[in-house]
């Protein structure tokens, strides 16, 4: 990392030379705003767990409600991002490559999981799916309850993950070359052939790219879960709502162990992702 | 060949998908679409005006609905002009200087957006709460930032941190520094320089980060649930009072609150559509993810 020290005197060395003036000021607030905001606060959780050690951290980990929600919450978020990988490819195929009426409209929307904030999807979906809902009262004949259960979180965390994979696809579909289409079908393949030889591999970068930033999205997701979940220990209890359960006990240790558990899962996500696109960047010359 | 495919044929062009494939996908896409966003987002209205108009008005008579109303427009009026000055000063020294580690530091400012908001909000509870790293010398103050207005206000700093600048960076970097050259060496100072010419170029850019930013900041959850404390009336903000009313079985009051963000929601998507249509090139063209 570099130091704020850098700038000012030696700032012609640290960048190269321009007439441009203000770095010094905006590079130094950048750093210190940054700094007080982001890096200190997540500092201190880091230097709080170190203070568990791994074996701490174990220990948490292992307690058996922290387990099961940490269970739910990685199972059921990789489910949700599975769901939303496939009908996102759809939706984002649809959306992109055919015209209909209402087409620009359904794509403008499918930034709603963005835009809607969270406790309002959660109490809206809850009431969908609740047994006198609109989905959850037909649902009831069967004897199917969506609320209050595990698939409760399911259907919020496709909420929330759905325009991860639909906006990560979508340029990359618009940008398939008709050649290749062309030369594939010229040559005798059947439309499906084409479709799942020719047309898909290049989008599974962004297929992948996209599955885990929803993933990752959807394992620190909150207020969209908890109204719908139902909440009940070992069974529809998540990663982060214990985190806040364990505030409320004053078990400061103990949130910061699931904290530190969550956030390394997410960044494994991140690498993850980073790794695919350089990949993909060698591959296909493209994200 | 036979007949019957060369006929097909010049009526699809191969590159087509066939017209029953298409209608079986635009019709799985169009319920999918309906059944997980649309129906979400109807319902709020349906269920905020269940009873008539009457007791939806009545849900913003509350002095707790007023006060949790306040509150937002407060802690929005703080975040996002903080995070405004910010998205400027990182894109300026980031996208008109040349400098080492400058993807790491990119990375750094995109690391909230990693982080899960109830983890947001508990890092400010390790370091300003009562067991936490400033707690004693605060309590000795007399100074409360957690489960007081100040700790959710930097809650959501945290979490609508990267909004602006992310929105500025690869816009400035696409226009690059000529413009500005020839501005400085015609003599214009440098803070002019920044009004006339680059301000002018990254507004639509500017405005579309400003608003994504304003809308989170109005409507975050889970990290302002942490640091808030939930005391009605005082640190409970619109998302926060529509739990609690939820919670309550007070379906109406919940909804109509949740119908002021809803409708937040309606106004970013479609000012955001538009600035994407309209102004679509003096935008950054990369994916939006958040």
């Amino acid at each position: 990392m570099t130091s704020p020290s850098l700038v000012g005197k030696n700032a012609r060395r640290f960048t190269a030379p321009s007439v441009i003036p203000g770095f010094g000021l905006t590079f130094g607030y950048t750093l210190i705003y940054l700094g007080l905001i982001v890096l200190f606060p997540l500092a201190t959780l880091i230097w709080w767990s170190s203070g568990l050690g791994f074996s701490g951290l174990y220990a948490i980990a292992s307690e058996p409600r922290v387990a099961a929600a940490l269970r739910t919450t990685f199972f059921i978020s990789f489910a949700a991002a599975v769901v939303d990988l496939f009908f996102g490819l759809i939706v984002a195929w649809v959306l992109t490559r055919y015209d209909f009426i209402g087409r620009r409209l359904l794509d403008a929307f499918v930034d709603l999981p963005f835009a809607l904030p969270t406790a309002v999807a959660g109490i809206s979906l809850a009431a969908l799916y609740s047994p006198n809902g609109w989905f959850g009262a037909p649902l009831a004949d069967y004897d199917i309850k969506i609320a209050f259960t595990r698939w409760g979180i399911l259907v919020a965390l496709i909420f929330i993950g759905l325009p991860f994979v639909v906006r990560t696809v979508q340029p990359i579909i618009s940008e398939l070359e008709v050649e290749l289409e062309e030369a594939s079908a010229t040559l005798g393949a059947a439309r499906l052939q084409t479709v799942i030889r020719v047309m898909l591999p290049p989008l599974a970068p962004a297929l992948l790219t996209g599955f885990a930033l929803a993933f990752a999205r959807s394992i620190g997701e909150y207020g969209s879960v908890i109204f719908i979940a139902g909440n009940i220990a070992y069974v529809s209890e998540i990663a982060p709502l214990l985190i806040v359960v364990k505030l409320e006990q004053y078990d400061v240790a103990g949130a910061t162990g699931i904290a530190t558990i969550m956030l390394a899962i997410s960044f494994a996500a991140l690498l993850l992702i980073n790794l695919v696109q350089a990949w993909s960047r060698k591959r296909f010359g493209h994200v | 060949m036979p007949l019957a495919a060369d006929h097909r044929a010049k009526h699809r062009p191969v590159t087509q998908d066939s017209p029953l494939a298409r209608c079986a996908l635009i019709a799985t896409a169009v319920l999918f679409l309906a059944i997980f966003l649309l129906a979400p987002l109807a319902i709020v209205f349906v269920e905020a005006f269940s009873k008539g108009i009457g007791p939806f008005l009545a849900a913003f008579d509350d002095p707790d609905a007023r006060a949790a109303i306040r509150l937002t427009l407060l802690v929005a009026a703080l975040a996002v002009p903080a995070n405004l000055a910010f998205g400027l000063a990182a894109s300026w020294s980031i996208a008109k200087f040349s400098f080492p580690g400058k993807s790491v530091l990119i990375t750094l400012i995109d690391l909230p957006f990693s982080v899960s908001p109830v983890v947001a909000g508990l890092v400010y509870v390790l370091v300003f709460g009562g067991q936490g790293f400033f707690g004693p010398w605060l309590a000795e103050h007399g100074v409360r930032i957690i489960f007081a207005v100040p700790g959710i206000v930097l809650a959501t700093i945290f979490v609508t941190f990267p909004f602006v600048a992310r929105e500025l960076i690869p816009l400035m970097q696409e226009q690059g520094t000529v413009e500005e050259e020839a501005a400085l060496t015609l003599g214009a100072s440098g803070f002019k320089t920044f009004l006339t010419v680059t301000l002018p170029n990254i507004k639509w850019g500017l405005l579309y980060g400003v608003l994504l930013c304003n809308a989170r900041a109005m409507g975050e959850f889970g990290a302002v649930s942490v640091v808030s404390g939930h005391i009605r009336g005082l640190t409970n903000t619109i998302p926060l009072q529509v739990e609690i009313l939820y919670n309550e079985y007070n379906n109406v009051a919940a909804f109509a609150l949740a119908v002021l963000l809803a409708g937040l929601a309606l106004v970013t998507l479609g000012l955001k559509t538009f600035l994407e249509w309209r102004h679509a090139d003096e935008l950054s063209g990369r994916v939006r993810r958040h």
